[in-house]
């Protein structure tokens, strides 16, 4: 008999299921991200919550690896013709992504198109205008931004005596002086080696990296980072490599270790180090500004962003834009972006939001998540510091990494291997305008 | 009793093939021409612009000095490969194959690592040799070894080499354990009446009875330090420091993968099929052919 009754209600709640679920069906909205542990928890938090604001739209969050994988998984789906709704891409893809018109929706158009209010001086222009056209049209929405900042182990400095160095050659000084206080394997390091030394130090300079504004006003745009500035910063970085006074850490961030463990007391890596510094540093630690080099005239310039922002793909359906303009805009939301900040240690995009965080006292304690926006904002940006946009980046970086790398071995002259990467990398950018779509 | 089969149909045996022949005409024949018709054209990561450009991308390649370094390089990485995990994977051969206690322990240890996929290989290398995590590299500091793969080319490539070699051993030997077994147990009992000692008997008998079966691990093994070892440097060193751990394939996925260029990309695939198919040829005609003494 129970099992009778069941059946019957199994049945019923079947033909109500079956017949209730279209007229519930929400518009899905795929989502294709490269964020990892706390920051996965944000992605999927935003995107609950979304879903919870309302019954039209539903986002679905999928990880897909890291960023160069989640960039090719999303042009293979591209290719197939099932791209996602949203793809993050990392800052190193703006490029390619922009250069797929059709591929790709721009922000500025969803958002007129589906009709979304939209105001694009809310946002803080040092972060959008690495996303922007020159004309100032956002074409990727900015979703983790962070930059490169000096990360400093005060307790080792404080054993070493050492004040925190402000310019490069103070640095230097103060790595010798850490090395001659026991950290004989490395007095300073860094991640992203081409990020930190070659586009981070000239935006920081405002020395150009590329003609055309980095390539921001075109792709015929000609390497130029083979001048003295970078020779010299290289030379010095391949003289204290022979002493381990610097010791190179690697192409990527996998030498991050090396600062919490306590070996490289010193550290220049993206602000967004925050979280594996805060879980795993057992020292007081700080982050300050690069350093600079004070005979350059009127440095320190601006420096630019890492991390990646989110592109809507195109060839979608007007009512699959609406839901995901919607999106964008719950994304824009002040409390929203104040929490992200927070959570991530990634910049606040919106302007409000900065304030808001200031207003709350959040930098008092912590004021080193302030350094990187101090960096962005420093001064007005220029044409060497308002972004980088190079096609074949990710490539790019690669290629200029392995002469550094020949540099720091012994194997080149830093001259040398910089004129190499220069020649090496306008090859590619030959052949990335070859593709691009006029 | 006839060992033929004879089939009613005509059609029979090929609906009996179908299955297998369209898995080959899907996943093999179909991909190959892709890239045989991609190499041809010159498209931008999305596909979305394509101009036909005849053999551009292979005049491109071949005007290429790093192409010309990654195919030295992955033939000398191959042959040390070959070469280092075919000699130490026969030295064990010879040793299992001896009448010991718990013969079979040992046997099946020595397979462990080919169930190792090549990345997880990668990483395990990684943690026991990386300059400032890998247990081992303190241990070659403490010697005296200034121990740094992130920037000393050489020590790279030979970290790919240990590692690519380490995991191959296992196939290797469990072939060499099969050809050992194989030989009649007459021939070396002959030899030791004649007075041959145990490494005489090694030269003049085990090794060229053994030789269809080194022949064709040779082959098996060039095969997979070109191909397979892709896995171990994508997680090791990713090509680098500098150009000194990018091959063919690597190079193959570098240019196509994180550079959208796969013109050049399909090209070199072109060439790298060329290569293979030439190889397996060679096996074929004296593999075939049943080198023997």
């Amino acid at each position: 008999m129970a099992l009778r009754h069941f059946g019957a209600a199994a049945a019923i709640a079947l033909t109500v299921g079956l017949s209730a679920s279209p007229a519930l069906a929400a518009t899905e909205i795929q989502w294709w991200h490269a964020m990892t542990g706390a920051n996965n928890d944000v992605i999927v938090k935003l995107a609950t919550d979304f879903n919870a604001s309302q019954s039209d739209y539903k986002v679905i969050p999928t990880y897909k690896g890291n960023y160069p994988d989640t960039m090719n998984a999303g042009i293979a789906a591209f290719r197939a013709g099932n791209a996602p709704h949203i793809m993050q891409v990392f800052e190193v893809g703006t490029a390619t992504m922009m250069a797929a018109t059709g591929a790709v929706k721009p922000v500025y158009k969803l958002m007129a198109d589906a009709g979304e209010k939209f105001d694009p001086k809310i946002y803080l222009p040092a972060i959008t205008g690495y996303y922007s056209t020159s004309k100032g049209e956002m074409l990727s929405f900015p979703f983790n931004s962070s930059s490169t900042v000096m990360w400093v182990n005060l307790d080792e400095l404080k054993k070493a005596n050492v004040e925190i160095p402000k310019t490069w050659p103070e640095t230097f000084e103060a790595a010798k002086k850490l090395k001659a206080a026991g950290h004989d394997t490395c007095g300073f390091s860094g991640s992203w080696v081409t990020w930190v030394n070659l586009e981070q130090l000239s935006a920081w300079h405002n020395v150009p990296l590329a003609s055309k504004a980095n390539g921001l006003d075109g792709f015929d745009t000609v390497l130029e980072f083979n001048g003295p500035l970078q020779v010299k910063h290289l030379e010095t970085l391949v003289e204290l490599q022979k002493t381990k006074t610097y010791d190179y850490a690697g192409r990527t961030n996998t030498g991050e270790g090396r600062f919490t463990s306590g070996e490289c007391p010193i550290y220049l890596t993206s602000s967004a180090f925050f979280g594996n510094v805060k879980a795993q540093a057992k020292f007081a630690f700080t982050a300050v500004p690069m350093p600079y080099y004070p005979d350059v005239k009127g440095a320190p310039q601006n420096s630019i962003i890492g991390g990646a922002s989110l592109w809507v793909m195109g060839g979608k359906s007007a009512e699959e834009y609406k839901g995901v303009a919607k999106f964008l805009t719950f994304l824009s939301d002040t409390d929203r972006q104040v929490y992200i900040h927070k959570a991530s240690g990634y910049l606040p995009i919106t302007k409000a939001a900065y304030e808001k965080a200031k207003a709350e006292g959040f930098y008092k304690d912590q004021p080193y998540l302030e350094t990187p926006l101090l960096e962005l904002t420093n001064k007005e940006p220029t044409e060497n510091s308002r972004g980088l946009r190079l096609g074949n980046m990710v490539q790019l970086r690669d290629v200029w990494s392995e002469e550094i790398e020949q540099a720091l071995a012994g194997k080149k002259t830093a001259k040398q291997a910089l004129d190499a990467a220069v020649e090496r990398g306008n090859t590619m950018l030959r052949q990335f305008e070859k593709t691009a779509v006029k | 009793m006839q060992k033929q089969a004879i089939f009613q149909s005509r059609l029979l045996p090929y609906a009996l093939v179908a299955p297998q022949l369209a898995i080959v005409l899907i996943f093999f024949y179909w991909p190959a021409l892709q890239a045989v018709i991609q190499s041809f054209l010159l498209q931008d990561a999305f596909g979305l612009s394509t101009t036909f450009v005849w053999f551009e991308n292979y005049i491109d390649l071949f005007k290429d000095a790093a192409y010309f370094e990654a195919i030295v390089r992955t033939f000398f990485f191959s042959f040390a490969i070959a070469v280092s995990s075919l000699s130490f994977a026969l030295l064990l051969a010879v040793m299992a194959d001896k009448p010991l206690r718990g013969s079979m322990l040992y046997r099946t240890l020595l397979i462990w690592p080919y169930a190792v996929a090549p990345p997880v290989v990668g990483v395990l290398w990684i943690f026991m040799l990386h300059p400032s995590l890998g247990v081992l590299s303190r241990y070659l500091r403490n010697m005296g070894i200034d121990w740094n793969p992130l920037l000393d080319g050489d020590q790279a490539a030979a970290l790919i080499i240990l590692a690519a070699a380490w995991k191959q051993i296992s196939y290797n030997f469990l072939f060499f354990l099969a050809g050992l077994q194989a030989i009649p147990k007459s021939v070396f009992e002959a030899a030791a009446i004649d007075g041959a000692r145990p490494m005489r008997r090694f030269w003049t008998v085990t090794f060229p009875l053994l030789s269809p079966t080194i022949f064709f691990l040779l082959v098996v093994n060039i095969v997979y330090a070109f191909f397979d070892t892709f896995g171990i440097i994508d997680t090791m060193t990713r090509g680098g420091p500098g150009t000194s751990t990018v091959t063919l394939v690597y190079k193959v996925y570098s240019d196509g993968l994180l550079g959208g260029n796969l013109g050049s990309s399909a090209a070199q695939s072109v060439i790298l099929m060329v290569m293979v198919i030439v190889l397996t040829g060679i096996q074929f005609r004296f593999v075939e052919r049943k080198v023997t003494y």
